[in-house]
């Protein structure tokens, strides 16, 4: 039992990192209809700002954590969304209008690129940093003496998760912005004809996806304290197994998508076996794509447009 | 006589290899109600949505109030003035009514959307009634109503409106007629309208264009077309 609770903590924490990351593969796909096969890579980018950051935090002799971790997100998040912005501008958007295969194709060859450009100009080994949270509440101790822990570093990263769902659910359903890119994804040539700028709101959607992977990234860096320029294709399929699983287009399903991928992973890791851990994954896409491939929360076609 | 509102002159559109405006001229002066009138596969809608700039024209001008806006964005077109509800109404499916109203209104001072929407539901009091329903499960009519006020909420000068009669039961075309009358000739609204029921849309418009092949056919104020010949076998034979 104490053994169980210990993995769905885990699984739980594991979970908001996939949804940060699905939420950005839902939203272009929602909008655009492609699946950036590069914002895997974005995340990883993301990462690796933020190892960059918490370095430099700690050259400056910024000692006070919160403070150093704020600071690092901010410009993790700035920085990163500056490279999803980029890549839309880059190779999807004078692809736009060309055949659907086209900008897929291109995202894999942006995906390469990112992989090799990190890999060239941080160096292939992989990037350890000390832990910078540590510590964490013992929740219960078994009769066997297996005790519960949910570290700080593990509550931050809900917590921060649950923070930003709010105020993302916030922007999309209040904002002007949110409004937009609605329409975008409901017909896009009606919400020019409505004054909407499509170009400018697919680009924000682009800067949106990118500052909540570098966000994961950020939280993968500080969990495993350790990346590489790698890192983005295993994390990319499985947030976009959880998009999938989910409802790819729906938002509340990247969510749930996400959380039910940690979980999974957690749990099959615990009880049958950790090297098998990623085969959980793809398992779940192959069925999912098999048997209800409009996911758990997609859309069923049934409105008469 | 003053200089018209709208100017289209030898404008081309082409999607891909196909022309589908070869030439086309028309003007419309602020105040009137202009109809566009011609077989399926003329270009009617495509002259409404190239003015727009979708398909960019690819010869020709647009004049809007004296400005040039040929070539323009279409979302910089309809920040100044122009509102469209398109062919097939292009409702937003999964907003409710009440969302689809807002977004009608992007372009326009938030200050005045209160005003505004109380305007669109004395308009059509069914939106009223249905304005937190979703968009794709109103009614084909319930749909053309709402295009339409989506239009208006953005406070047009010139509002273009693609077959607003198209696939509704008579009772509904006349309520809509009625209200294009009235937004005529209360707010001095400019109205170009594409139609196929074209015998109601030369009752109530002032002047008349006659698109076929991609080319003005005809044209001239709506009494003089009425009682053309040709207009009257080609466009108003049965039914009427
Ligand atoms: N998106 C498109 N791609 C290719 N061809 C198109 C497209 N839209 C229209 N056309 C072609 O352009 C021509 C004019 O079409 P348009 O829709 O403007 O006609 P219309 O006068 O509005 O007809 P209707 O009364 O049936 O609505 C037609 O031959 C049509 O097949
Ligand atoms: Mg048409």
């Amino acid at each position: 039992m104490e053994y169980l609770v210990q993995q769905v903590i885990n699984g739980v924490t594991l979970g908001s990192v996939y949804a940060l990351i699905a939420i950005g593969y839902t939203m272009v796909y929602g909008i655009i209809g492609m699946i950036n096969f590069a914002h895997g890579e974005v995340y990883m980018i993301g990462a690796f700002t933020s190892l960059i950051g918490i370095i430099v935090m700690g050259l400056l002799g910024v000692t006070w954590v919160p403070l150093a971790l704020f600071m690092v997100l901010l410009a993790s998040m700035a920085i990163t969304a500056l490279y999803g912005w980029s890549v839309e501008r880059v190779a999807y958007r004078p692809l736009r209008g060309s055949f659907r295969l086209a900008p897929l194709i291109s995202a894999i060859g942006v995906s390469i690129f990112l992989q090799n450009y990190v890999q060239i100009s941080q160096g292939a080994r992989p990037k350890p940093i000390p832990p910078v949270i540590r510590g964490g509440f013992e929740l219960m101790t078994s009769s066997s003496g297996f005790t519960v822990t949910l570290s700080y570093l593990q509550l931050f990263i809900i917590v921060l998760t649950i923070v930003l769902m709010v105020g993302f659910t916030y922007l999309i359903t209040q904002t002007s912005l949110g409004r937009a890119q609605r329409a975008c994804e409901q017909d896009r040539t009606m919400a020019s004809l409505i004054g909407i700028d499509v170009d400018r709101t697919i680009s924000m959607t682009f800067v949106m996806g990118a500052a909540l992977a570098a966000v994961a990234g950020m939280m993968v860096t500080l969990y495993y304290g350790v990346i590489d320029f790698y890192i983005g294709f295993l994390a990319g399929i499985k947030a976009f197994t959880a998009a999938v699983l989910g409802g790819i287009g729906s938002l509340p399903g990247a969510v749930l998508g996400g959380l039910l991928i940690g979980l999974i992973e957690a749990l099959w890791s615990a009880y049958f076996s950790v090297e098998y851990k990623d085969v959980a994954a793809f398992t779940i896409l192959v069925l999912v794509l098999l048997f209800r491939p409009s996911g758990l929360l997609g859309r069923p076609e049934i409105e008469k447009v | 006589m003053t200089a018209p509102m709208l100017k289209i002159e030898g404008l081309r559109a082409s999607y891909g290899a196909i022309e589908a405006l070869k030439g086309v001229d028309v003007e419309i002066h602020e105040g009137e109600i202009v109809t566009l009138i011609g077989a399926n596969g003329a270009g009617k809608s495509t002259l409404l949505m190239s003015m727009c700039g979708k398909p960019k024209p690819s010869a020709g001008r647009v004049i809007f109030e004296g400005r040039d806006i040929t070539g323009m964005t279409t979302h910089h077109i309809m920040r100044l003035g122009i509102a469209q509800s398109p062919e097939g109404r292009r409702i937003f499916p999964r907003m409710t009514v009440l969302e689809n109203l807002r977004m009608g209104a992007v372009v326009t001072d938030p200050a005045h959307f209160d005003q505004d929407l109380e305007r669109a539901f004395t308009m059509f009091p069914r939106l009223k009634e249905r304005q937190n329903q979703r968009g794709g499960t109103l009614s084909g009519g319930e749909q053309q109503m709402l295009a339409i006020a989506r239009a208006l909420m953005s406070r047009p000068r010139l509002l273009l409106l693609d077959e607003p009669s198209l696939g509704l039961a008579p009772i509904i075309v006349r309520q809509i007629f009625q209200v294009i009358r009235e937004i005529n000739a209360e707010q001095g609204m400019t109205v170009f309208l594409v139609e196929q029921n074209a015998f109601h849309a030369l009752k109530l418009a002032h002047r008349a264009y006659v698109l076929a092949g991609g080319k003005v056919q005809m044209s001239g104020t709506s009494a003089e077309l009425l009682g053309n010949e040709e207009v009257r076998a080609a466009y108003l034979e049965g039914g009427h």
